[in-house]
Order: C-alpha cells, then structure tokens, then sequence
C-alpha cells in the first residue's frame, strides 16, 4: 500500500494513549489505593452493618442484682433477645445512645421505659411482655402454625448494594478523569500535546479508556462481597450487568470531561465534581428510594445518570432483568456520554 | 516559497503589545534566530507561527499554507519544541516517544531518536527523574519524531551543559543538511552565530535588526573594537541596551 501510516514502531494514538493514561495511573499510589480500597472498605462497612442472618435481636437492659434474677431468667431462654446489665442512674444515657432498646425496671408488675419514636424498641417490648408473660403461666388460647418464608433480594441491604456499586462508578470514573485532565493543563502537557498532530477526540477517548479498565475491580468486588458474603442474589446474567457497569461508566467519562474541559484549578474541579454529585447521592436513590421526592420532580430525577444506572442495576441483579428491560435507562446514560463528550470537545481548554 | 512568512504581525494582552507588528520571512533550508531580551516577544512571536496563538492582526504563512485551512497537514509537517515544555512526569523516555512518535504519519523509528538525542540509558528512566538538560532533550526528540520539514525550537539549548549544547549543536546541523529549516530562540549569541543564517534581534514585539550575523557585526562598524573582532553579543548590547528587563 502506498499510503500506509508509518508509526515507527508506535500502535495507533488512540491506544498509545490510553496507555500512557494507564501506565500514568498505575504509577500514582494514591489514586490505585482508592480506587481499589474504597470499594472494599465500602463492602466491609455493609457487611458489618448487615450481618448474614438479617434480623437483629432486641437489646434488654436491666439493673444487675437479685432484684431481675426472675425478669433475667425467663428472658434467658427466650430467642431473639440480648440481655446487658444497665446500672441505676446509667438507664437515660443507654436508652438515649441505642445501647439497649428497652429497659425493664423489675418491679412487681415490671415497668418497661423506652423511646416510643423507635420502631426496635417497640419490637423489644413485643418479644419481652410476650416471655415475661409466657413464664408468668399465661396460657394462649391457640398456636398459630408458622410457615417462615425467605424471599431473598427483599432485604434492605441487598437493595443497598446496586446502590453502592453505581455511586462508585460515578465517583471514579468522575474524580478519576477531572482531576488528571487538570492535572495535564496545569503543568501544561496538553499545550505542548496540542501542537502535535495528536487528534483531540482521541486524547478525550483515552482519558475515559484509560479509567475502563478499573471498572471491572470497582464493580465488581462489592457485587462479590455481595453475593458472598451478604447473600444477595444475582438473577441477571453477567453480560447484562457488565453492560450497565460499562455504558454507566462511559456516562460518567463523558460528564467527568465535561466537567474538566475548562478548569484550571484543582479547586475549581473538586467544586464542580461536588456540584454535580451530592445532589445525586441524595435524590438518585442510593441509601433510600427516589420515589420519596415529590412527583413534580420525578422526571428530572429519572433523567440523571445515576438514577438511571441505579435503576438498570437494581432491575439486572435483583430482578433479573435482560438489557433489552433496562434499554430506557441505558439510553439515558449513553445520552449524557455521547452529549458530555461532545460538548466537552467543542469547548476543551488546552492550555 | 518561503518556509515561514509573516506579515505585520500583531498580539496584545491588555495593555501589554508583545508583538508589534513583525514582518519576516524564513527560506526554506535556512536556519533564521529569533533574538531579543527577556519579554521582548520572542516566545510570543514563535507560538503565533506554530499555530497556537492567534494575532490580533497581521497574516502567517507556513510552508505555503495557512493555519485555518490546513492545520491537520501543518501538524504532521512541523516539529515543536516549547519554551518550558513539560511532558507527562511518570512515563518514562521511551513510553513518551512512543506517544508522540504514534500521532505522525512518518518519520523516525523510536530507537533512532533515543540515538539522536543520546538518550538511550535513560530510555526506562521516568520522565520525571530526568536532568533539565536529559528533558530538554527529550524535547527536542518529540519535536523530530514526525521528521518534520520545518522545525520550532524555543530557548532549546538554555539550562544545558556546554557538552550538550555542542551535541544538539551537532544534531540541527544535521537536520539542516538533511534539507530541514530550522527557526529558533536564543539567548546565546554564540549560538546564533554558529546555527543561524539571518537572525531578528527584536525588543518591545518590534524588529530592531534583521540580517546574517556577518552583516549585523560588520553594520556595528569596525572602529568600536579595535582589540578583537566584533561579536554579535556587542552588536545586541548595542542594539537592546545595557539595562536589565524586569523578569
Ligand atoms: N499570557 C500572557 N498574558 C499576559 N501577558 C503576556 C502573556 N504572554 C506573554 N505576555 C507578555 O508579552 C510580552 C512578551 O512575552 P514573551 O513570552 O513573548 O517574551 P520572550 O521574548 O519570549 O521572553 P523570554 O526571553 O523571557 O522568554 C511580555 O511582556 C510578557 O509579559
Ligand atoms: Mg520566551
């Protein structure tokens, strides 16, 4: 061929640049170290929160002494109900700081003192009147058969985790390609770059090809804790989840450049990254449903990037869901990649 | 058709003039200096010509093209070296070669360039870790990695050691004999007058004196120096004055 491109030994820009943005970030401590350990500090935190099991037993105070020797007994061989030793004059600071749910002042009848704003405390007063009783002779009139069921994926935490794994999606790649392209203005790379024949959508690609490569350990060791160790259930094909994670990502890329196609500062970026990502921690549906705003704002709601990823991830693992169920989402995200990288190269600062 | 031709040239920033009004032009083959004291519009002068700054008024011309319609085929034919060139800190020598060497079309291999500027020692070395004089020419091999016809060099020998600066001395000479032109800034006079065919000596973004060195020390006039032959640094002390430019 006559017209072959010769790259003296070099690959193609668009790889070699994405490289040089890999290699660059692999050499960076700080930024490896929080990419892999917030994740995983992340998934810990929920594991402790949510142990296995799910359901937390009810904390009973009550004074140490011969006094609740009786109250101490017939609790004992009651399921679901922890006892500790709360000393007179300490009950106020127990009850108030959630170390016991209920306190029982062993009078004869006994008194039961707890926040009646708590919901673990009314099940702590349920499950204690309920033995006390029992062990004071009551008879009941029938036994109600139990047929305990287990639906799993209905719990708080399994819910959560969707949740997590979108926020730290939108994080790094967010924090991951702002604060490096200004980074690279700053001490003035990109001016020198650009008066190569370097192609500019090519470097703008490379800065998000470059954070693709991480997604794999950030999604991907909270959905394991997950599945593992927290027992939430995947239903969804892992196809279908990597392709969330990815168009998710690739949204996130492009805003993240929008964002950082003009500041020169790393406090005019840390300002505009906050700017665009607290307020979808709140409303996007992350520790609590977004359904809770008002109607009126439900439409701006479900067009921003992360309630869409969170959805499209809710429905793919908790629900089963094919690609083809969430297109509505993906086609959100794609939009915000597609317009976030083109506005960003229209109006890219290069020095 | 000249490599280089600009024509009254102008850019300001706010009150500042620091380029006012420049004519000149380059030949193709030839090495032409750029000289002046600090902020007198040099750097400003060379960044219009390579496409990054736009003047206020005034045209350019390079290699019989213009900026707005043929930057893409500009981009491959032209070497850059900026006045403080900074290249990304952990890569190392080789990994920023290969970046650069991949945008153009043509041109030398990696490890031809690494032999060009002696670097190959420093080839797995971050950039980073490198001596100014080691960066610098590192600079000065990502400008030659497309084999460009015309070459931009920005103060390319401040900050080196006399060996090096001898080497890369060595190394436009032998750009030019392969046909390359070369348009540079100095402050070393010695330099200008070993590379440079016609130098510029401009002061405030205006032209002070145009012409080879030869000319510019003979103009001098041979009867101030009487002890040695004139050198250019007599010719630009004379011509910029005594006084130091605040920067
Ligand atoms: N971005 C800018 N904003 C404001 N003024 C500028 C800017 N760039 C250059 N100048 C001013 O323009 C004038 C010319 O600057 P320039 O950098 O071209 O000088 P120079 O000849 O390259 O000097 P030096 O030898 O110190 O490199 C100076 O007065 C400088 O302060
Ligand atoms: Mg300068």
């Amino acid at each position: 061929m006559k017209n072959e491109i010769d790259r003296g030994g070099a690959h193609h820009p668009l790889i070699e640049l994405t490289l040089a943005r890999l290699r660059e970030f692999l050499r960076e401590p700080e930024a490896l170290f929080w990419t892999f350990v917030f994740p995983i500090i992340m998934s810990v935190a929920l594991a402790i929160a949510f142990p296995g099991s799910g359901v937390k037993p009810a904390v009973v105070g009550i004074e140490p002494g011969d006094r609740g020797a009786a109250i101490r007994q017939a609790l004992a061989a009651t399921q679901g109900i922890t006892i500790r030793d709360i000393r007179p004059g300490d009950e106020e600071r127990a009850l108030r700081e959630g170390e016991v749910h209920l306190l029982i002042v062993p009078t004869d009848p006994p008194a039961y003192r707890y926040d009646v704003a708590r919901e673990e405390s009314h099940l702590a007063r349920l499950l204690v009147d309920d033995a006390l009783k029992r062990a004071a002779g009551r008879k009941d009139p029938f036994s109600a058969r139990e047929e305990p069921v287990r639906i799993a994926g209905s719990r708080y935490v399994d819910w959560l985790i969707p949740g997590i794994v979108g926020m730290t999606i939108m994080g790094t790649s967010m924090w991951g390609i702002g604060f490096s392209v200004v980074q690279t203005r700053m001490r003035k790379v990109l001016k020198r770059l650009i008066a190569s024949p370097m192609r500019k959508h090519e470097f703008l690609l490379a800065q998000i090809g470059g954070r693709l490569v991480f997604l794999a350990p950030e999604a991907g060791v909270p959905l394991l804790l997950g599945a593992f160790v927290l027992g939430m259930p995947i239903r969804g094909s892992m196809l279908s989840i990597s392709v969330v994670c990815l168009v998710g990502a690739l949204a996130f890329g492009g805003l993240g450049l929008l964002l950082a196609s003009r500041a020169r500062t790393f406090e005019a970026i840390s300002g505009l990254m906050n700017l665009a990502m607290v307020p979808m921690w709140v409303v996007s549906g992350v520790f609590f449903s977004s359904s809770n705003f008002p109607q009126a704002v439900q439409p701006i709601i479900q067009a921003l990037p992360l309630t869409a990823l969170i959805n499209a991830l809710r429905a793919v693992i908790l629900e089963g869901a094919g690609t083809a169920g969430v297109w509505r989402e993906l086609a959100v995200l794609a939009a915000w990649g597609v317009v976030g990288f083109g506005v960003a190269l229209r109006i890219f600062r290069w020095r | 058709m000249p490599a280089v031709t600009c024509d009254q040239l102008v850019k300001r920033y706010g009150a500042v003039v620091a380029v006012d009004g420049l004519s000149f032009s380059v030949e193709r083959g030839e090495c032409f200096g750029l000289l002046g004291p600090n902020g007198a519009g040099k750097t400003t002068t060379i960044e219009i010509l390579e496409g990054l700054l736009e003047p206020d008024a005034g045209g350019v011309e390079i290699l019989g093209l213009r900026w707005r319609t043929a930057e893409r085929e500009l981009r491959q034919r032209l070497g850059i070296q900026l006045q403080e060139t900074q290249l990304a800190e952990k890569l190392t020598v080789e990994e920023t070669l290969r970046v650069f060497r991949s945008f153009y079309h043509r041109g030398r291999t990696i490890d031809e360039l690494l032999a060009i500027v002696e670097l190959e020692s420093k080839r797995g070395s971050w950039v980073g870790r490198l001596s100014g004089g080691q960066k610098q020419r590192l600079a000065v091999a990502c400008a030659l990695a497309g084999d460009p016809d015309l070459l931009f060099l920005d103060e390319p020998t401040t900050g080196l050691d006399p060996q090096s600066r001898r080497q890369l001395w060595d190394l436009l000479k032998r750009f030019r004999q392969d046909g390359g032109t070369l348009v540079l800034t100095t402050h070393y006079m010695d330099e200008a007058e070993t590379l440079c065919d016609r130098v510029a000596i401009i002061d405030h973004g205006g032209m002070i004196a145009q012409g080879t060195p030869r000319d510019l020390i003979a103009a001098l006039g041979a009867p101030r120096v009487v002890t040695h032959s004139g050198t250019l640094e007599d010719v630009f002390v004379s011509l910029t004055g005594r006084h130091l430019r605040e920067e």
